[in-house]
């Protein structure tokens, strides 16, 4: 059994937050400009530009890299050989609170229906799962509501199959042209149910790597061809640049089910792993 | 600040003086305002609005990181701009043909500023001051002064579309 408390969690998740609020990872780095290089239309190349300088300017100015900072969502991994002295939803929020005000985030999370603000970005929205060994670790996305916005949610047919998948992806981000600030990421559970794929798509947009499964792989280079021909372009002006990944998560489903879920990420990916 | 009639859709231009920041708590509260007969706090005429909600500044730094958000949530008070005589609104994505008709009918223009971008826009704005709905936090509608700020023509005076080819 090992021991771990409160300021343990809050000060990782603290300073998880402020890191990746202000430096783009070099995965998401090197997207932009490899996109830079490739790209064929001239006002695609002068968003991607944009893009590719707001990120050092982040760095060099002390500023975020994007003024939605967020909700901030946290998958635990919690060892089974770990004694937590402590409630982690409060640990976690208590982290969330702490980077919100210390590394002088926005502060965007309201109540559904009055839509007063909490003020402290708190509640994070936060997944818990059991595993070996007596560690904590934490994936955490603090997820903006642009692109969170036009992700989508299908109860497909099983006769549906790939090629109904394939075609509620594209269609979703069809619609959402612009608005969720591409070159995008794409997150896709497939299976499980309602609220299961839902999870799935939200933790395949934490990867940075393509599915160790071949056929899922496979599938998710084919939807990213697809997306990369809609023409929908950065900012949704025209270019060759539309996704820079996607990635699936698949679950077993019933077998009357085949639940499709998309969930979108703009170009800022902004998203960490801390072991405790 | 500029000659909208003479802005084209696809055209790349950079403001410099005065527009102002709302989003969509601070377009609840102007329309309430004008529904009950009030006058706006702010004069918006030949002025821009932003559709942007910046980060907390630092001490010392006139702004945080500010780029746009999702213009079509603010579709809805498309048909309170023309008595607040705004220039036209800036912000990110495509908007309900209304706005584009708006745009067209009451000579104001949509412009575009680059998503996620907002550290490298904050380097345009040399100050800020909150205006009006202070109690609104990020939401509030401040009054800034850009410079060179980099903005694409999205819907222009003559019903031009810089969209249209996706559509």
């Amino acid at each position: 059994m090992r021991e771990i408390g409160f300021k343990e969690i809050s000060d990782v998740v603290s300073a998880a937050i402020g890191e990746c609020c202000y430096h783009l990872g070099d995965y998401a780095k090197c997207n932009i400009k490899r996109a830079l290089e490739k790209e064929t239309n001239a006002l695609a190349k002068e968003v991607l530009r944009q893009i590719d300088d707001n990120a050092s300017a982040a760095e060099e100015d002390n500023t975020p890299i994007c003024q939605d900072t967020g909700i901030a969502v946290v998958f635990a991994e919690i060892g089974r050989d770990v004694h937590l002295s402590c409630d982690l939803y409060e640990a976690v929020n208590a982290g969330v609170k702490e980077a919100y005000d210390k590394f002088y985030l926005r502060k965007s999370v309201a109540d559904p229906l009055t839509r007063i603000n909490t003020k402290d970005n708190t509640p994070a929205v936060v997944h818990i799962t059991l595993n070996s060994g007596d560690k904590i670790r934490l994936k955490i996305a603090p997820k903006g509501a642009g692109s969170e916005n036009m992700s989508k949610v299908a109860m497909l047919n099983p006769s549906d199959g790939k090629e109904g998948i394939k075609k509620f992806v594209v269609d979703t981000v069809k619609v959402a042209g612009g608005r969720p600030c591409p070159p995008l990421y794409i997150g896709v559970g497939i299976g499980g149910d309602l609220e299961k794929c839902c999870i799935l798509a939200k933790e395949a947009l934490l990867r940075s790597d393509l599915s160790v499964d071949p056929a899922i792989r496979e599938l998710e280079r084919e939807i990213k061809e697809e997306l990369n021909k809609t023409n929908i372009g950065p900012m949704g002006l025209g270019g060759d640049t539309t996704c820079f990944d996607v990635f699936i998560n698949t679950f077993p489903c019933h077998i009357a089910s085949l639940p499709v879920a998309v969930n979108i990420q703009c170009h800022a990916n902004r998203h960490i792993e801390v072991e405790i | 600040m500029i000659d909208v009639s003479e802005l084209k859709a696809g055209q790349t231009i950079y403001l410099t003086g005065t527009i102002y920041t709302a989003r969509d708590a601070a377009h609840g509260r102007l329309k309430a305002l004008l529904d009950a007969g009030e006058k706006s706090p702010v004069d918006f005429e030949g002025k821009f609005i932003y559709y942007a909600g910046p980060t907390p500044e630092r001490p010392g730094r006139p702004i945080g990181a500010i780029g746009p958000t999702t213009s079509s949530r603010m579709d809805s008070f498309i048909s309170y701009m023309p008595s607040l005589k705004v220039a036209g609104m800036i912000g990110k994505g495509d908007r309900s043909d209304k706005v584009i008709e708006a745009c067209k009918k009451y000579k104001m223009v949509y412009l575009l500023a680059t998503g996620g971008a907002g550290a490298l826009l904050a380097r345009c704005v040399k100050s800020s001051k909150v205006v009006a709905f202070d109690d609104l936090g990020c939401e509030a509608i401040r009054e800034l002064t850009v410079e060179n700020f980099p903005v694409i023509v999205a819907y222009d005076t003559l019903g031009g579309n810089i969209f249209q080819r996706t559509k």
